[in-house]
C-alpha cells in the first residue's frame, strides 16, 4: 500500500475477510427506517404502498431472473407470489382507509402475519417467518425511499450485515462486499471466500460518504470511495500482478510435498456441490471437510434423509475414491438455521450448538446419519462430529449411528459404518483428546482459537487477541502428537490452514494433511513447497 | 350452478408448505373457475388462488385436500389440482 492510498480521502479501514481486489460501482444497502416518511392523505398512502409493492414485486422478479440455484429460486418465488396475492396486502390498506399512514399500517399488518407464522406448530411453518420479514422491510425501503436492496450487479456493496441468501442470489462479478458486522469466520464470510468475493468486515459504514466508484482490498482490509485516476491505474496493476501470481501457482496442481520432497497432503472445505463445478478433483487430495449445515439454510423445509443422500453421494462420486470427510450439522454460534437453533439465545457460541444441538434434535439428525450410513457404501466416506466436548458425546454418535444402520439394513437398505471422527475446536476436547474414541481428529482452528482466547471472532476490537498464539499451537502440537502416537490422522480445517503465512508454523507442529478453501490450494501447496523443516 | 367437488390426499412430506403452495396457487390462477380450499368436507373454505390463505391452513403431512370450484372450467381445475397434489407436486420431496 503506498502513500497515495493512505492519503486517499474516502479511505477506510476494516478486517479482511476474503481476499481480492474489487472495483465497480458504490452501492449502500440502507437499514429501514421507516418513520423517517410523513404521513398524507388517504388516497396518498394508498398509491405510496401500492407503489412500494409494485417496486418490490419488480426487485424481486430481476433478482428471481439471476439466480442459478433451485433453493434460491424457490425463496423468490415464494415472495413473489405473495406479492401478487391482493389478500397480503388487504389488511394495510384497511388500516390505511382508517387514517394510517401506509408505513405504519404495513408494519403492522406484516407483524400480525409473521406472528402467526412463528406461533406454528411446525418448524417448517415457522421458518417461513424470516421471509415474512425480508419482505416487509424490503416494502418498508421503497416506502421510505431508501429502495437500494436490489443488488446490482458487479457492485461494491456496504450494509449493516448480509443474509447469505442475499449473498447468494447477487452477481458479484468484479464486485465486493463491505460490513459493519459480521466476521472472517461467517457464514456470509465463509460463501465470499469461496466464491472469489473479496469482503472486509467491521467498518463503520456510517461515515461512508456516498460515492459513484469504491475500491475494495480485501487482503488489507482497505476501501476507497471515488479513488482518483491514479489509485485506479495502481488497481490495474495490482490486478496485473494478481493475475501474474496466478500464473506463477499454476504449476501447484499435483501432489503438495516439502523442500525435503515430505508430502503432505492438501484437501478442500466446501458448503455444497457447487463449489465443486469447476474443480478438477485430481488437484486435491479429498474434501477434508463438508460443512453440512449450508443444505439447512435458507429453504423451505430441513433436508430429507434421501435428498441428503443424493447430494453427499454425488460428492463421493466427484471424489473418485478419494476420502471426503463430511461432518454432522453444526448450526447454531453465528450459523442459526430457523425453526431449530434456539432464538434469543444469550451467548450462542456457549450454548447448544453443534453435536450438543443434534443430541437434542434426534430426528433431524437421525435422518443425517441415515443418509450418511447409506452414503458410506457409495464411496470413501468419513464422518466428523463437531463441537465435541466429552468422550460421552462421540461414544452416543458412535451408538445413534450404529442404530441407524441396523435399521436401515433391517429394511433391506445397504449401509455401513464409515470411520467415525471428531472436531478439536473445543479447549477441553483438545486437552483430554487421549479419552476419545474417535477414528480421526480434525482441528477446527476458528472455533478452538476464539475459545482458548475468550475472545469472539466477532468482535472487531478484540482481532488482536482472537489470533492464533502460542496456547494455540501448543494444543494443536498436543492433538497431532497423540494422534501420531495412537496411529490415527489429525488434520487441520479451519482458516489457519488456507493462510500461507501460517503454514510452516503447522508443519511444524507435526500437521501432515491441511483442509484449506479451494482457492487457497495452490497457495497454500506453494508455502509447502518452500518449507523446508521441521525447524530444529 | 352446482359447485363441483373433489378431494385427495396429500402424502408431501412437510405439509401444503410454500413450495407446494407456490404451485398450487399458480395451477390454480390458470383457471377462470372460483376454486375452493378446505381439510374438511364441510369447510370452512378458503380461496385455492390465494397464497396468504393457502399457506395459513398449515395443511400438515396427510391431510386430505377438499376442493370446490365454480365455473366454465370448473372440471379441468379440480383435475389438475388433484393430479398436482395427487403426484406430491412434482418435485418428490
Amino acid at each position: 500500500m503506498d502513500d497515495r492510498t493512505l492519503r486517499a480521502a474516502g479511505r477506510i479501514e476494516g478486517r479482511p475477510a476474503a481476499p481480492g481486489l474489487a472495483l465497480g460501482p458504490f452501492v449502500r444497502l440502507a437499514p429501514v427506517r421507516p418513520l423517517a416518511r410523513e404521513s398524507r392523505s388517504v388516497a396518498e398512502e394508498h398509491q405510496a404502498l401500492a407503489d412500494a409493492l409494485a417496486a418490490s414485486q419488480a426487485d424481486l422478479a430481476l433478482l428471481a431472473g439471476d439466480v442459478a440455484d433451485a433453493e434460491a429460486e424457490a425463496i423468490l418465488s415464494f415472495q413473489i407470489a405473495l406479492l401478487e396475492d391482493d389478500n397480503l396486502a388487504a389488511p394495510a390498506l384497511a388500516r390505511i382507509a382508517g387514517g394510517e399512514a401506509a408505513h405504519l399500517a404495513w408494519h403492522a399488518a406484516m407483524d400480525g402475519e409473521i406472528a402467526s407464522y412463528e406461533e406454528a406448530e411446525d418448524s417448517y411453518f415457522r421458518a417461513r417467518a424470516s421471509d415474512l420479514r425480508d419482505l416487509r422491510d424490503r416494502v418498508l425501503r421503497h416506502l421510505a425511499g431508501e429502495a437500494e436492496q436490489r443488488v446490482p450487479a458487479g457492485a461494491v456493496v456496504a450494509a449493516d450485515d448480509m443474509p447469505p441468501s442475499t449473498f447468494l442470489a447477487t452477481d458479484w462479478r468484479d464486485g465486493g462486499l463491505v460490513l459493519r458486522r459480521g466476521s472472517p469466520s461467517s457464514h456470509v464470510a465463509i460463501l465470499a471466500r469461496s466464491r472469489g468475493v473479496p469482503m472486509i468486515v467491521g467498518v463503520d459504514i456510517d461515515r461512508l460518504e456516498a460515492g459513484a466508484q469504491a475500491m475494495l482490498d480485501g487482503d488489507s482490509g482497505i476501501l476507497i470511495v471515488d479513488p482518483d485516476s491514479a489509485l485506479r491505474a495502481d488497481y490495474a496493476r495490482r490486478r496485473a500482478e494478481q493475475a501474474e501470481l496466478r500464473k506463477a501457482l499454476a504449476s501447484f496442481t499435483g501432489p503438495a510435498s516439502t523442500a525435503r520432497g515430505e508430502p503432505v497432503r492438501v484437501m478442500i472445505n466446501v458448503t455444497g456441490l457447487a463449489e465443486l463445478g469447476g474443480l478438477d478433483p485430481a488437484e486435491t487430495d479429498g474434501i477434508g471437510l463438508m460443512r453440512t449445515e449450508f443444505l439447512f439454510q435458507g429453504r423451505d423445509h430441513l433436508p430429507t434423509e434421501e435428498e441428503q443422500y443424493q447430494i453427499y453421494r454425488r460428492m463421493l462420486q466427484w471424489a473418485a475414491g478419494r476420502p471426503v470427510t463430511i461432518r454432522t450439522l453444526d448450526a447454531g454460534g453465528d450459523k442459526p438455521i430457523a425453526g431449530l437453533t434456539p432464538e434469543g439465545d444469550l451467548n450462542p457460541f456457549l450454548g447448544v450448538r453443534g453435536v450438543r444441538l443434534s443430541l437434542r434434535h434426534r430426528d433431524v439428525f437421525g435422518a443425517q446419519l441415515r443418509a450418511l450410513a447409506r452414503a458410506a457404501v457409495a464411496g470413501n466416506l468419513k464422518v466428523m462430529i463437531p463441537m465435541v466436548t466429552v468422550p460421552e458425546e462421540l461414544d452416543q454418535c458412535r451408538a445413534l449411528l450404529g442404530e441407524a444402520i441396523d435399521d436401515l439394513r433391517r429394511a433391506g437398505q445397504d449401509a455401513q459404518m464409515p470411520p467415525l471422527g471428531m472436531m478439536v475446536e473445543v479447549p477441553a476436547a483438545a486437552l483430554t483428546i487421549e479419552d476419545f474414541n474417535a477414528d480421526f481428529f480434525s482441528i477446527g482452528s476458528n472455533d478452538l482459537i476464539q475459545y482458548v482466547s475468550a475472545a469472539s471472532r466477532d468482535e472487531p476490537q478484540l482481532a488482536e487477541l482472537a489470533r492464533p498464539s502460542r496456547a494455540v499451537f501448543q494444543l494443536i502440537g498436543h492433538v497431532v502428537k497423540h494422534a501420531g502416537q495412537s496411529g490415527r490422522e489429525a488434520s487441520l480445517c479451519g482458516d489457519l490452514a488456507g493462510d500461507p503465512n501460517q503454514v510452516a508454523a503447522l508443519l511444524d507442529r507435526g500437521l501432515r494433511v491441511l483442509s484449506v478453501a479451494p482457492g487457497a490450494l495452490r497457495p497454500v501447496k506453494a508455502a509447502i513447497s518452500r518449507y523446508s523443516g521441521p525447524a530444529a | 350452478m352446482d359447485k363441483l367437488r373433489a378431494s385427495v390426499l396429500m402424502r408431501h412430506e412437510v405439509g401444503l408448505h410454500a413450495r407446494p403452495s407456490v404451485k398450487l396457487t399458480k395451477l390454480a390462477k390458470n383457471f377462470e373457475s372460483r376454486i375452493d380450499l378446505g381439510l374438511s368436507p364441510d369447510g370452512p373454505w378458503i380461496d385455492a388462488k390465494s397464497i396468504v390463505k393457502v399457506m395459513a391452513t398449515r395443511a400438515p403431512k396427510d391431510s386430505t385436500i377438499y376442493f370446490r370450484a365454480e365455473g366454465a372450467d370448473a372440471r379441468a381445475a379440480l383435475d389438475a389440482l388433484v393430479t398436482l397434489v395427487d403426484e406430491d407436486f412434482q418435485d418428490g420431496r
